[in-house]
């Protein structure tokens, strides 16, 4: 039987991100980094509003919105299952491995003096670069 | 029958004691299901509203439906309906907590015993207490025990959280919302902690001086406010579909809080995300006659 993984959500309310939008991000980051694996049962909406002040119409929300993306499915009288379309591209090591280059890069972007904005300007078009080469 | 759609629908509402209104032009729909805010000072109007929802006051004119019906001390029906929960949380000091039960179980035909023991066991509070032997904290959680055993469709809580340290308002928070999970109960709670508005409310109402000046999804509310500021060019104009809720002028720029209609594209504005507390605060500010009143302070430091 699939064990309630030890997923603790947290909420920022400085984030100016939604709630539930932060929900959604920390279940996508678990799936990513392995925390959380096909078939693993997501907490009930009552086990998440026991664990931290939250209103349980967040809770349903982002799980709604994990499913429509499809890295969460609803089991009748269940739960919420992640599923194993959750997959693609979760390999951990891999992953850690781009994000380490990615940081690299950006510490060297920031000595080079780039601000954040020539920054995130430089991300988005290498990936309209990209997309344009894959298309 | 007809689904309800709504819980609460004033048309408006006003309350006018002898000399002043207490509430005043009240239009506002909160829908079904939700857990609704009541946020402005002391004086705006949060209370007068509550007290009529629950059949406590009768509106001086307009129209107030709650659950479908104008609410009356007469009506039974809603009497079950609705739970209303008053700011002073009236308890009898010397009963025991077991006591308090009976007598909430003896007055009311919906109530439930399971729900007030699951309740307060969760909150480690043993029914054989006095209730003049708890904290401040525990009280509060008994009274709003009370009023969730009966197991209302509509919850009105008037400021069911204030005045209690840090754990105990988290502890009230969450037995609020397991209810809710558990019963699909609609709450009006009002307060003045912004960071409770944020973590539970879907649903926000401002008033300010005895008006409304916001009320809508709170998901929608932070969705269609930005902080636009400029350095230097002091009369730039706003792009077009902008409505300023709060403009800060400084030696250096400008800075403002504003409702955006459509999407705009202007990058001689620097576009920021604002929190709920901060939208708030900017209504709060713009509906107050003095910029820089004691009113808007009070709520700041009610946040903390």
């Amino acid at each position: 039987m699939a064990q309630h993984p030890s997923l603790t959500f947290r909420l920022d309310h400085q984030s100016g991100l939604a709630p539930y939008r932060q929900l959604v991000d920390q279940v996508r980051h678990a799936v990513r980094s392995g925390l959380l694996r096909d078939g693993d049962q997501l907490p009930s909406v009552r086990d998440v509003v026991t664990q931290i002040t939250i209103n349980p119409n967040t809770v349903h929300r982002a799980y709604r919105e994990l499913e429509h993306q499809g890295i969460a499915e609803g089991r009748a009288g269940l739960g919420t299952f992640i599923t194993s379309r959750s997959r693609a591209g979760s390999n951990a090591s891999e992953r850690a491995s781009l994000d380490q280059a990615l940081q690299d890069w950006v510490a060297d972007a920031r000595r080079t003096g780039l601000d954040e904005e020539t920054i995130r300007e430089l991300i988005r078009s290498a990936l309209h670069q990209d997309g344009k080469v894959r298309s | 029958m007809i689904e309800e759609t709504s819980v609460l629908e004033a048309v408006n509402l006003g309350k006018r004691y002898r000399r002043t209104w207490g509430l005043q032009d009240c239009t506002l729909t909160i829908p079904k299901g939700r857990v609704a805010a009541l946020v402005g000072p002391n004086g705006s109007g949060k209370s007068t509203l509550l007290r009529m929802a629950a059949g406590l006051s009768e509106p001086s004119v307009g129209t107030l439906r709650v659950l479908g019906q104008s609410p009356s001390p007469g009506i039974d029906d809603l009497r079950e309906r609705v739970g209303y929960l008053d700011q002073d949380r009236p308890l009898y000091k010397s009963f025991r907590v077991a006591e308090m039960l009976r007598f909430g179980e003896m007055n009311n035909p919906t109530w439930s015993m399971d729900v007030a023991k699951n309740h307060l066991a969760h909150l480690d509070i043993p029914l054989r207490s006095r209730v003049s032997d708890l904290s401040g904290g525990q009280q509060a959680q008994v009274a709003l025990t009370l009023c969730l055993a009966k197991q209302p469709e509509l919850l009105l809580l008037d400021e069911p959280a204030s005045a209690l340290d840090p754990v105990a308002r988290e502890d009230l928070l969450r037995l609020l919302m397991r209810q809710v999970a558990d019963s699909e109960s609609s709450v009006v709670l009002s307060t003045h902690a912004l960071s409770d508005v944020a973590a539970i409310c879907d649903y926000v109402i401002v008033l300010a001086h005895a008006r409304v000046v916001l009320s809508d999804d709170t998901e929608y509310i932070v969705e269609t406010h930005r902080i636009l500021s400029v350095v230097g060019d002091d009369d730039l104009a706003l792009p077009p579909g902008i409505t300023v809720v709060n403009e800060q002028r400084s030696a250096r720029g400008r800075s403002l809080l504003v409702r955006v209609g459509l999407p705009f594209n202007d990058d001689r504005w620097l576009v920021d995300r604002p929190t709920l507390e901060e939208i708030v605060l900017a209504y709060l500010r713009a509906g107050s006659p003095h910029r820089d009143g004691r009113d808007v302070d009070e709520i700041e430091s009610g946040a903390r």
